[in-house]
């Protein structure tokens, strides 16, 4: 049977503001056969989505096709006319978008803008169009599928804007589905759920796919052959199992040993004796909006939450977006005073307002945003971000300041020089470096970590990790870890608190994990991680997936 | 319908009512602080103080600041806008006629301003980085930069005084035939076109620009959607709030910002009616035409806040 697609020596080249030309993509060549889901994974940059969306003959503006070519059911899309490429589009090739959110206009109604395919290529009448987007919500789980298009994309939750998403792509009976990173924004419950979806609808369709993803697990899921890739070139190209269990390319092993998760073993801490833990939340009680004539707060987050971190060691805390989370560690930083409660740091009674606590409480506590790039200020060197705690909290100037600053540096394993450049100069994994840093330049007790390694890639995210290890063995610090995903946390902490709707679901050791789990949610919650393994989808109790 | 659009519609009308009532304050403050006595001015240097006095008196000018805002106000608020002190007419008289014309010309410019403005926005933005984006962009700079009676003396050299095609001057009253208005409105409008169309032209190309960039817009290509589909279904109605409010702001400079098109042109509009009425310290025409501006302009931005918000579908159930 002849391949659907045959890429051969394809090459992107984007063209900066100053004008620069850089290659994207050098020289990327493999096939897709009908019927088959092939992925393409790699950390961000690798150009994974770019190669998918040339498949569509688009690039995103800067960018061009430069050389190869790209052909699908025998024709060159590269060589295709506009006009042509346009009666292509939403028929042959659909495209399942990374943020659904995104990617449906506010302004429509879901259901026009699933049939839009169908009103744009006048592949069949509307009456029929709508019959068929009624049957695909159908066959993709969605509640109510007789009146769900009639809703705004805003009425509806995230995943379901997902599924919905691939109806829109589904619509037209494309030959091709791309799904570009379809469940990277989503909980891992709400994942499992979306994943289930897209592979029933596919199969039954017959249809051939392109995954791109960064997840390892996700992708064995779903895929039948994974494409590597690393700057723009094909690192290695395989079946599914012969990826995942013998990987030939020393990218391929990194990628996977990124993502095995490793137990955080340790010897006993001999602090953990001690009887006062150096941070302690008891009965919080925090929320949005002005406050009721109950004293509570118009919308309540927090209800009722306690936690307890022994000095030197690790609190992990988990749940899904929604859950409070992050909520507790602003209630706890006093960037959200709590409506009741208390906070104590080394058994002293800390302030409910971070603005009414003393300079000191405030150096022992430092908090650790979820995104670099927001949290530091864009127009500041690095060394002027880093040197400001110094100047505020030990009042250093000069030679002094400097000396600190290198020090700072040196410890988050970033070079010297970095310290005269600006945000926007440094990678990823260089800025959450750079924002720990700062944290550290105050010489704090404990860390509060609100998903930094979130927006990292798993190699990135893996060694920021290894970071946070090294110093709290050279500082005695204390964590508490913010995160919605497991393995993260299981790397990093020796307890690891569940929560769920601004409650404390079960606190756990973390060496117990995943299968010491009591509570149902929690059980639920861990059963969702994808493994790295073909078969975990469908070995996935139904029931798990059903309630989620 | 929910129950929130008209509940939002309502607080900006009540925003707007409160404005207003700040804004008459602030004009009777003003006009309170002009320099010179209404009285002195009118009789003249050889006036007796007790002549002066007396007609003080008579004109009500003796009473506290306060008492003159509070009844002043309450002639407004039953359409009585005061008699002129300078020729004793009922200001509405003076002002009627004068008003219809500014109206007239404003009408007949915003008529041609907004759908050329909105076309060369969008399409600038269609076509953003292109040779066709660049010439409209640098032709609005150009036109932005130079001042507007500038570019009205030359208006007036080029098509009056040395082509003949069109008269210098523009007496709005007696118009006969379609092709003697066109004639009479064809400098003030071509004028005030290049005043007005300029910001309306790169707040509509930035907000499209915006929207054009935005996933859901590269969704559509990916659909197959035309370019025109892309931009009139999926980009347009997200850019119609800010749109919207930076034609309201265009035109309402159409009300009370034309005074120089007004002078140069000889055109009768209310803009040169209120700076004459300052040379004479005619208070209560001076007052009346500040409040008609503010309520031309507080009815432009009301409207398109009120479109804003009716075009927001997460306001629209």
């Amino acid at each position: 049977m002849p391949n659907l697609v045959e890429i051969r020596d394809l090459q992107v080249k984007a063209t900066t503001d100053a004008g620069n030309i850089i290659p994207i993509i050098k020289g990327v060549s493999f096939d897709i056969a009908p019927g088959e889901i092939v992925a393409l994974i790699g950390e961000s940059g690798s150009g994974k989505t770019t190669i998918a969306l040339t498949l569509m003959g688009h690039t995103r503006s800067g960018c061009e096709i430069s050389g190869g070519s790209v052909s699908l059911a025998g024709r060159d899309v590269v060589q295709m006319t506009a006009r042509q490429r346009q009666a292509m589009r939403g028929t042959e090739v659909a495209y399942v978008p990374q943020s659904a959110a995104a990617a449906f206009n506010p302004a429509l109604r879901l259901i026009d803008q699933v049939i839009e395919v169908a009103r744009i290529h006048r592949t069949m009448p509307m009456p029929q169009a709508r019959a068929k987007a009624v049957e695909l919500f159908r066959a993709l789980a969605l509640p109510d599928p007789e009146n769900i298009g009639q809703r705004y994309p805003h009425q509806v939750s995230g995943g379901q804007l997902q599924r919905l998403s691939a109806a829109m792509a589904l619509i037209g009976d494309p030959k091709l589905v791309i799904f570009d990173e379809p469940t990277t924004a989503l909980d891992v419950t709400t994942q499992i759920e979306v994943l289930r979806a897209f592979k029933s609808v596919m199969k039954a369709g017959g249809m051939a796919g392109v995954y791109v993803s960064h997840d390892l697990a996700v992708v064995a899921q779903i895929a039948d052959r994974i494409v590597v890739l690393k700057g723009g070139v094909v690192q290695e190209i395989g079946p599914t199992e012969a990826i995942l269990h013998r990987p030939a390319h020393p990218y391929t092993r990194e990628l996977l040993s990124a993502f095995e998760p490793v137990a955080y073993a340790r010897a006993a801490q001999p602090e953990a004796a001690a009887r006062v833990p150096i941070l302690e939340v008891a009965n919080v009680i925090a929320g949005y909006g002005p406050l009721g004539p109950d004293r509570m707060p118009h919308k309540l987050v927090l209800k009722d939450v306690s936690c307890r971190l022994a000095k030197g060691s690790n609190l992990g805390v988990i749940g899904e977006s929604g859950s409070g989370k992050s909520t507790l560690a602003r209630a706890i930083a006093g960037l959200l005073p709590p409506a009741s409660g208390k906070v104590l740091l080394n058994g002293e009674l800390l302030e409910p307002a971070a603005a009414a606590r003393s300079k000191e409480d405030l150096r022992r506590l430092q908090i650790v945003f979820q995104l670099a790039d927001t949290a530091l200020n864009p127009a500041r060197p690095i060394g002027d971000i880093l040197g400001r705690p110094l100047t505020f909290y030990h009042g250093l100037k000069g030679a002094a300041k400097q000396d600190r600053i290198t020090q700072l540096l040196d410890m988050v394993r970033l070079p010297k020089a970095i310290a005269h450049r600006l945000p926007g100069e440094l990678s990823g994994g260089q800025k959450q470096r750079v924002n720990l840093a700062r944290a550290l330049a105050a010489n704090p007790e404990v860390i509060l970590c609100d998903e930094i390694t979130s927006a990292l890639d798993t190699v990135v995210a893996a060694a920021v990790i290894e970071l946070l290890k090294e110093l709290q063995r050279e500082l005695d610090l204390s964590y508490v870890f913010i995160s919605h995903d497991l393995s993260t946390v299981q790397a990093i902490c020796d307890e690891v608190m569940v929560m769920n709707g601004g409650e404390t679901v079960e606190t756990l050791r973390a060496d117990s994990l995943p299968h010491g789990a009591r509570h149902p949610y929690s059980q639920l919650l861990f059963a969702s991680v994808p493994q790295l393994d073909t078969g975990w989808l469908d070995g996935v109790p139904l029931r798990v997936a059903k309630s989620a | 319908m929910n129950s929130q659009i008209p509940r939002l519609v309502l607080g900006r009308l009540g925003v707007a009512a409160i404005t207003l009532l700040i804004v008459s304050a602030v004009v009777f403050g003003a006009t309170q602080m002009l320099p010179g006595d209404v009285a002195e001015i009118l009789l003249g240097q050889a006036a007796t103080p007790e002549a002066v006095a007396g007609l003080r008196q008579a004109m009500h000018l003796d009473q506290p600041a306060l008492v003159q805002y509070a009844s002043w106000l309450w002639g407004l608020a039953q359409g009585d806008l005061g008699t002129s002190y300078a020729n004793s007419m009922p200001v509405a008289d003076l002002i009627g006629g004068r008003l219809l014309n500014t109206l007239r010309l404003g009408a007949v410019t915003a008529a041609l301003a907004v759908p050329l403005a909105l076309t060369l926005g969008i399409t600038s933005a269609m076509y953003r980085g292109t040779l066709y984006d660049r010439i409209v962009s640098t032709c609005i700079i150009g036109v932005i930069s130079v001042p507007e009676f500038m570019i009205a003396t030359l208006a007036v050299l080029i098509f009056a005084v040395w082509l003949k095609w069109l008269p210098a001057l523009s007496f709005g009253n007696d118009v006969q035939s379609i092709g003697e208005m066109l004639r009479i409105f064809a400098m003030p409008v071509i004028t005030l076109l290049c005043v007005i169309c300029a910001q309306m032209i790169r707040m509509t190309r930035a907000a499209m620009i915006s929207v054009l960039d935005s996933p859901y817009v590269e969704m559509a290509l990916l659909k197959g959607a035309s370019r025109p589909r892309m931009v009139l279904r999926h980009a347009l109605p997200n850019a119609v709030g800010p749109i919207v409010n930076a034609v309201a702001l265009s035109l309402s400079y159409l009300v009370g910002g034309v005074i120089i098109v007004e002078t140069v042109f000889n055109y009768p509009g209310i803009a040169r009616l209120m700076v004459d009425s300052v040379a004479t310290r005619d208070l209560p025409l001076i007052q009346s035409c500040a409040m008609i501006f503010c309520i031309g302009y507080l009815v432009l931005i009301t409207l398109a806040d009120v479109i804003a918000i009716l075009s927001n579908p997460r306001l629209r159930k």
